[in-house]
């Protein structure tokens, strides 16, 4: 029989593989972008599985708006990422310090 | 059934999560992605978020997805080179990844040794008896969570007008823009002339 414990497993590895991703793939802006969204779907699935273990349905309009704002943050960050490579030829997370951070 | 469908879609997103922070070729880790996001909405689907799963599909795998892979396969970018600290980095990842892991599941223990008392649902969110998930969740987000719905749109517009201001590029070159003041001031006396040709003579351009 499959329980809420089996969801809340499942999501707590996609989390851990996206922390992962992005202390592995440092350099490739793209890669931690995409363990971003592994994250974020992780949270999804969470909310979702709640939502269906507690039969109310807020979990879910919440999972909603996650990916709203996951589908704007994707967007916005690649606009960027576009602009950067335009200006300085390179994404390599390393050589961003124009702005001496 | 359920119960091989979990553990079928479990495994693929698991393995599909991990190829995309693995993978060589960024082209092929945003395929992996994609995988991952079709065995998320299967999961979504068994516990009866139909719904959800298939806006995640419609989302991600149709806009997200494809927008990486624009960018990816846009932009000239020496990948093997980006490569190079993967090894040194991976002993630390990796140990904050398992004390991350662990910490989960020691709060997943805890909650099954004697769970919190956080309250149960009020029912007020409770899905419509006999009406399909869409309708519950249009039924709750149209009326309960009308100023958050609002909200996500205005997040998306302005999400949309950032992106087109961050990449659109002026034109620097006119060739090809139409000058609408230069057209109107355009007087007929100065673009042509009567001329009388003689016979056979020909015109003078």
């Amino acid at each position: 029989m499959i329980g809420i414990e089996h969801y809340v497993v499942v999501s707590s590895i996609m989390f851990v593989l996206g922390v992962l991703g992005i202390f592995l793939n440092r350099k490739n802006i793209i890669v931690i972008l995409m363990a971003i969204e592994l994250i974020l779907l992780a949270v999804n699935l969470n909310l979702v599985a709640f939502s269906a273990y507690l039969n109310d349905l807020t979990g879910q309009i919440f999972a909603m708006f996650v990916l709203t704002v996951a589908a704007a943050e994707a967007a916005i960050g690649l606009a960027i990422l576009v602009t950067y490579f335009r200006n300085r030829g390179t994404i390599a997370v390393d050589d961003v310090n124009r702005m001496k951070g | 059934m359920t119960v091989f469908a979990f553990y079928l879609f479990a495994a693929l997103m698991i393995a599909s999560g991990a190829f995309t922070i693995f993978a060589r070729n960024p082209v092929h880790s945003v395929l992996w992605l994609i995988l991952a996001f079709f065995n998320a909405a299967g999961l979504m689907i068994i516990v009866g978020a139909e719904f959800l799963a298939m806006l995640l599909v419609v989302v991600y795998v149709g806009a997200v997805a494809v927008l990486f892979l624009f960018v990816v396969m846009m932009l000239n970018i020496d990948f093997a080179e980006m490569r190079a600290g993967i090894m040194k980095n991976a002993p630390l990842g990796v140990a904050i990844a398992v004390i991350l892991l662990a910490e989960l599941v020691l709060g997943i223990g805890a909650y099954r040794a004697g769970a919190l008392d956080l309250g149960t649902p009020d029912g007020s969110a409770a899905p419509l008896v006999g009406e399909s998930n869409i309708e519950s969740i249009g039924a709750l987000l149209y009326s309960k969570y009308l100023f958050l719905f609002e909200t996500a749109g205005i997040i998306l517009l302005v999400a949309m007008i950032g992106a087109i201001v961050l990449t659109h590029r002026g034109t620097s070159n006119p060739r090809g823009q139409q000058d609408i003041a230069k057209q109107n001031a355009r007087r007929p006396e100065d673009a042509t002339r009567n001329v009388r040709p003689e016979i056979g003579q020909g015109v003078e351009l």
